[in-house]
């Protein structure tokens, strides 16, 4: 345990120190957040909380990317090996990782929360505990989702393209560019497949419709089980060397690890109500032409 | 016979077409400087990462302190200390912060503040890693190797790459060392560090211990190899020095020659006759004692490093 909080206390600080990572926990998400906020919403505060789902998704999702590079920079400079001379287990680094990541995100969450709060004007935010718990969970799991990437890439070249295709699947076809109800059907339907839908999704749900935890079970137990699986995968598949040989079917595992989504995705596309919901969601948003509240 | 803290029997490591280490076998005192003096590629780093419990052997036996490294590799890294060749730390720790890190990872530690004191890099405790020395960077290596006050400390190459002074401040902290007993394994290419630094040597050459014992035993079993130093008035051609009878090895070294000589005196009958024929004179001819080096190319009929 002391061993966790060592390393988690440490990757802060190297983190807060480095300009890449500090460009990924807090630059890229205010960015988003005044985009969306005064050009997007145009400072509109039913709009900017119509829009606060996609951006809290925005800097919860990014974690993946600082998380990925860290751990591969640090195997291909040779200082997990230095690491691994310790008695270090590698669940200690992992964990550690995500530690670190709850408290290098969490700040810019509330800290995007506050700006919303004070200088759009928005005043009700739903259900804080779901927003909350769906936050922790989205911050675990794609934060597990850039341990595997880590893992199954050799370069840091390699891990950067392949963060960057995941990356605009998760931004453009989950509804947090463009929502969700006005992509083409085709593009929904592969929407389903994605995390990063249900998860923009619960956060919308829990932001506009006061959605309780029991309510979102499905997205709560989704990412559950993502989280899970990429963690333990990734454990698996943790490698201190540079040198070290990937397993032959190791990049199947890791494509493995989105299992619940392709599950929950084909289920969804049979009988789900989600893009139904999402499309309301939508139509109930405050338009132009709507007065805004606080005008009348 | 007091029990070997460290023992290694018949040591094999493969990898996908390399057969790096072939069957080594040695032990280690209590207190004794145990040194493994080879040429680049002979096995060295791949034996001290098996000890280290850092790679899984292909067959053979290893202990250290009682520990097998593969069956009980956390017991084991809380009594090891060790240096590694190819290693890091992020850029941006600060020095102090790197040795506090790692003194975290431990029941048992040493005070990082008098390690840092001891090593001469307190005034560094504030900079960042990045913006140490080569030396420096080898002393926070060593100072973070003791950090956990290890039974036995491995170091593999201490001064590859280092220049010559920051190379014998580097022997001075593990003559330090040794007097205090530390066991101490180390690798490495250089003679003098070896014949320097090290109770015992064991040579490997191709995966294979091919001599082991101290420097003065290793040197008096080769006592039939003489190193012959000769000055010529016109130049000579290396390799018909070398194809003289009885000698072994022949290069230039600051204007001299010098001969590895298996048979001292026939060689020098030889060199004579050879001299007289290409009508060159011997200006000055001195046979020196063996040195490692020496006894290396004995065996192996190269030299340990170009």
């Amino acid at each position: 345990m002391r061993t966790i909080l060592t390393l988690a206390a440490v990757r802060i600080r190297i983190t807060l120190r480095n300009k890449t990572f500090l460009f990924f926990s807090l630059i890229m998400p205010l960015a988003i957040f005044f985009l969306y906020g005064s050009v997007f919403a145009k400072g509109r505060a039913e709009a900017v909380s119509y829009l606060m789902g996609p951006i809290l998704s925005f800097t919860v999702m990014g974690t993946f990317w600082g998380l990925s590079m860290q751990l591969v920079t640090w195997r291909e400079q040779g200082i997990l090996r230095r690491f691994r001379l310790a008695p270090i287990a590698p669940s200690s680094m992992i964990v550690s990782s995500i530690l670190a990541n709850y408290l290098l995100i969490l700040p810019t969450v509330i800290l995007e929360l506050l700006l919303a709060r004070f200088m759009y004007h928005v005043t009700a935010f739903g259900n804080l505990v779901s927003v909350f718990t769906l936050v922790i969970l989205g911050i675990t799991s794609f934060g597990a989702m850039g341990l595997v990437v880590a893992s199954v890439t050799n370069t840091m070249q390699e891990t950067q393209i392949i963060n960057q295709l995941l990356w605009f699947a998760l931004i453009f076809l989950s509804g947090a560019t463009v929502p969700l109800a006005l992509l083409p059907r085709m593009v929904q339907r592969i929407g389903l497949f994605l995390p990063a839908t249900y998860f923009i999704y619960g956060l919308q749900r829990a932001m506009l419709n006061n959605a309780a935890l029991q309510t979102l079970g499905m997205v709560l137990v989704s990412l559950i089980a993502w989280a899970a699986l990429a963690i333990f995968i990734s454990s698996q598949l943790f490698r201190w060397e540079p040198e070290a040989k990937l397993p032959r079917n190791a990049k199947l595992w890791a494509v493995a690890t989105i299992l619940p989504f392709i599950l929950l995705g084909i289920w969804e596309n049979q009988n789900g109500t989600l893009l139904a919901t999402s499309a309301r969601m939508m139509s109930d948003r405050p338009t132009e032409n709507t007065p805004p509240a606080k005008g009348q | 016979m007091p029990n070997p803290i460290l023992l290694v029997e018949n040591l094999e490591k493969r990898y996908d077409d390399v057969h790096a280490v072939r069957g080594v076998s040695f032990s280690v005192e209590k207190g004794e400087v145990f040194g493994l003096l080879g040429p680049n590629g002979a096995g060295k780093t791949s034996t001290i990462e098996v000890i280290e419990g850092l790679r899984v052997p292909d067959g053979g036996r290893v202990s250290v302190c009682g520990l097998d490294p593969q069956k009980s590799p956390h017991e084991l890294k809380s009594v090891i200390g060790a240096t590694l060749q190819a290693t890091s730390l992020p850029d941006k720790l600060r020095v102090g912060e790197a040795i506090r890190l790692f003194a975290g990872f431990y029941k048992k530690t040493r005070n990082p503040d008098e390690l840092l004191k001891r090593f001469g890099l307190e005034e560094k405790r504030g900079s960042f890693y990045s913006q140490l020395s080569g030396g420096q960077k080898q002393r926070l290596a060593l100072a973070m190797a003791l950090v956990n006050d290890p039974k036995v400390l491995f170091l593999d190459e201490p001064t590859a790459g280092l220049d010559p002074q920051v190379r014998r401040e580097i022997y001075t902290i593990i003559e330090e060392l040794k007097a205090e007993k530390k066991t101490i394994v180390l690798t490495t290419h250089y003679i003098e560090e070896a014949e320097k630094l090290c109770d015992r040597v064991a040579i490997i050459d191709q995966g294979k211990v091919i001599a082991a014992g101290t420097p003065r035993e290793l040197k008096q079993s080769s006592a039939n190899t003489t190193r012959v130093e000769v000055r010529l008035s016109k130049p000579a051609s290396n390799g018909a020095l070398k194809n003289l009878d009885g000698v072994v090895d022949a290069r230039e070294l600051d204007g001299a020659y010098v001969l590895h000589c298996q048979r001292t005196a026939p060689a020098i009958v030889a060199l004579v006759k050879h001299l007289e024929a290409e009508n060159n004179e011997l200006v000055s001819l001195e046979i020196a004692t063996p040195s490692l080096e020496d006894v290396f190319i004995e065996l192996t009929g190269r030299r340990l490093r170009d």
